[in-house]
């Protein structure tokens, strides 16, 4: 992987990463409510993914989404102003951390019910081989996903239709606070989708040019019309569930090899020098900071806004 | 004995008293082996072990159907679906086989199935974790909808819904879980279809559900101090089946009613209980039965616009002072009406 590469793909990181742990914060001083899932440990999968695609190229992500919104291009003052339930908020304040959307940029939404985007990203890519465009859909989901029956029911189709789609899952090993093998039999995601004949592959999701690499060889088939594809990347969720979760399910030791493994720290060691990568975590949270300011000073929306957008004119 | 309980404590309690008391009743669910995010099943794993108290997938159908199946071959499955948002993944197994799998039989098969779930807003978690849903399930014949206003209901009810031969949904409000109460120890029996006069009146009846038990107390209060009014305040406890009886005769005395809950007003079970209020009691009403609920719309997640989306104390005095004062301006009728609605 080029250093420039390897930069833009730090920053990206980056971002994703102050941005949650400041949203975090913000969630203790109750400035962000609900309920808060965060991706720390495991940006590398958002930034190599989504820091190839196109801003007319569609992704799809679940409850835990704040990285994969920020990798696809949302800017982070109507990411924050959205969090903070503020009228200047991507949504304007009607989505909020689960249901994140930036259509502009291509985020094409999260959602908070486990499987339910996975649909929703194969008829997006329908849209594209029927409209004869190279675009391409991406569709985020963790290992808890793979046993809704959506799952099931897409994959199937998926393969059936043959449509420009890749399945990127990102394998953490738990579903809330439950491992996955009280889920399934099937410790590989990518063993799961193995009969239905579509090219599949396991990488580790701290190993950034990995999955960039990984990712990367999908995506140009892909564009060429073929598909589908599913990566798995393994991950590791440094927090719990989500914040504010007690975590008595804990392993001590897992959380120290996987803090050696931060893909932060991997792709800065292995690409960047010190100096760059300071500068780039320093205006990362300078970033954020000016995120915060801008949600702050905006006001929170009219609740009159609510009846005018149940129905598209 | 009577301890103070929160709803949460209650619900754990009566789940464990029932796994003690009957082997039969298994808990299935996502995480309920860890406690699941409320920790209203917390313990049982511990106390009755994995094998009846079981961890589900992310699978919410199927693990519907499981309970339903286990149901009609004698286990006594109390299967809890995380979020009553979810139950639409739920719905055909609940709805095309437990609800009609007793009478499509001839009676041959039951299901003995209680399917807890919680709903409700306030906790910005926006449109798909905040709804109310209940009304869809009343809307199915064979299925019994039981929504319990507070711990010691809690309690009660649940004991009832799981000695009962039927599919019970049973559908907690997240807002309650951690309000504490005296709940007595064993918790007795409440029966399912007998609604429970919270507060007596004579000048209006208002008939809440759930959480909106409360708010509507908190209306009566006011409604008494500020303008001496006297409201009767009615929980019916279980929505299927309605105890029609009590609800009627106390709209026959006062002539005047509100029905409030916190689901969209559109649709809602409110609808139903006008209903069924204004044809038994037709020839006594003084005014058109008011209803209170949420606006039609999502449940927006900003905390200001969440706040002004729930409704509450304020909206159900607002709604029987429309009641109350039914014919005495000369605004038309329809605008009087309209001031009702939300
Ligand atoms: C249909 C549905 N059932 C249950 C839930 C509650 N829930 C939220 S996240 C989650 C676990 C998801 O696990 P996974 O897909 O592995 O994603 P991760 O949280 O590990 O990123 C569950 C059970 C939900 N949101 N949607
Ligand atoms: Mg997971």
């Amino acid at each position: 992987m080029d250093t420039e590469v390897a930069v833009a793909l730090l920053r990206t990181m980056w971002r994703i990463r102050r941005f949650e742990e400041r949203v975090a914060q913000l969630k203790r001083n109750l400035q962000v409510h609900g309920l808060i899932h965060l991706s720390v440990g495991g940006e590398g999968v958002a930034a190599a993914v989504c820091g190839q695609l196109r801003d007319d190229d569609a992704v799809y992500s679940g409850h835990r989404a704040h990285g994969h919104a920020i990798a696809k291009g949302a800017p982070l003052n109507t990411m924050m102003a959205e969090l903070m339930g503020r009228e200047t908020g991507l949504c304007r304040g009607l989505g909020g951390s689960m249901h994140l959307v930036d259509a502009e940029h291509g985020f094409m939404g999260a959602t908070g019910v486990v499987g339910g985007n996975l649909p929703l990203a194969l008829g997006s890519a329908l849209t594209s081989h029927l409209t004869r465009t190279d675009q391409v859909t991406v569709v985020f989901f963790g290992d808890g996903a793979v046993q809704a029956g959506h799952f099931n029911e897409t994959i199937n189709l998926a393969a059936l239709w043959r449509l420009p789609l890749i399945f990127v899952c990102e394998n953490n090993g738990f579903a809330e606070f439950t491992s996955r093998d009280e889920h399934s039999t099937i410790e590989r995601v990518s063993d799961v989708v193995a009969p239905y004949g579509f090219e599949r592959t396991t990488v580790s999701g701290s190993d950034v040019p990995a999955v960039y690499e990984a990712f990367g060889e999908y995506l140009r088939a892909a564009r060429s019309g073929s598909g589908p594809f599913l990566l798995e990347c393994l991950t590791y969720r440094r927090r719990g569930h989500y914040e504010g979760d007690q975590q008595k399910y804990r392993d001590p030791e897992a959380e120290e090899e996987w803090r050696e493994r931060d893909p932060i720290a991997r792709l800065t060691e292995s690409h960047v020098d010190d100096e760059a990568a300071t500068a780039i975590e320093r205006e990362a949270a300078a970033e954020i900071e000016e995120a915060v300011r801008f949600a702050r000073d905006s006001p929170f929306p009219d609740p009159a806004i609510t009846a005018g957008l149940v129905y598209a004119a | 004995m009577s301890g103070e309980l929160t709803f949460v404590d209650a619900v754990n309690r009566t789940l464990a008293h029932a796994m003690r008391e009957d082997e039969r009743v298994i808990v299935l669910g996502e995480d309920v082996a860890e406690g699941g995010p409320y920790l209203v099943t917390a313990g049982l794993a511990e106390a009755f072990g994995r094998d009846r108290v079981r961890n589900t997938p992310i699978s919410e159908g199927a693990v519907c159907g499981v309970a339903v199946g286990a149901a009609q071959s004698g286990l006594k499955p109390v299967v809890e679906i995380m979020f009553i948002d979810f139950v639409t993944l739920a719905l055909d197994q609940l709805v095309n086989q437990a609800a009609k799998a007793h009478f499509m039989s001839g009676g041959q098969l039951s299901v003995p199935l209680v399917l807890r779930t919680q709903g409700g807003s306030g906790q910005r978690n926006g449109a798909q974790h905040s709804q109310s849903l209940e009304a869809w399930l009343t809307h199915v014949p064979g299925l019994k909808v039981v929504m319990p206003s507070g711990a010691a209901d809690a309690a009660g009810l649940l004991r009832s819904a799981i000695a009962d031969p039927n599919p019970v949904v049973f559908v907690e409000n997240k807002s309650l879980y951690f309000r504490r109460e005296p709940v007595p120890d064993p918790a007795e029996a409440i029966p399912i279809g007998r609604a429970h006069m919270v507060r007596s009146g004579r000048d209006i009846t208002i008939v809440a559900l759930s959480r909106m038990v409360g708010e509507a107390l908190t209306a009566a209060d006011q409604l008494a101090s500020e303008h001496g009014i006297e409201a009767e305040v009615i929980d019916p406890r279980t929505l299927v089946p309605l105890d029609l009886a009590t609800l009627a005769q106390s709209v026959t005395r006062t002539g005047r009613a509100v029905v409030a809950h916190e689901a969209v007003t559109a649709g809602g079970f409110g609808a139903e209980l006008a209903a069924q209020l204004q044809a038994a009691a037709f020839d006594y009403l003084e005014a058109p039965i008011q209803r209170v609920g949420a606006p039609y719309t999502p449940v927006p997640v900003s905390p200001p616009l969440e706040d002004a989306y729930r409704p509450g104390a304020e909206e159900i005095i607002r709604a029987a002072r429309v009641a109350l004062e039914w014919g005495q301006h000369d605004a038309e009728p329809w605008e009087k009406g309209a001031l009702a609605s939300s």
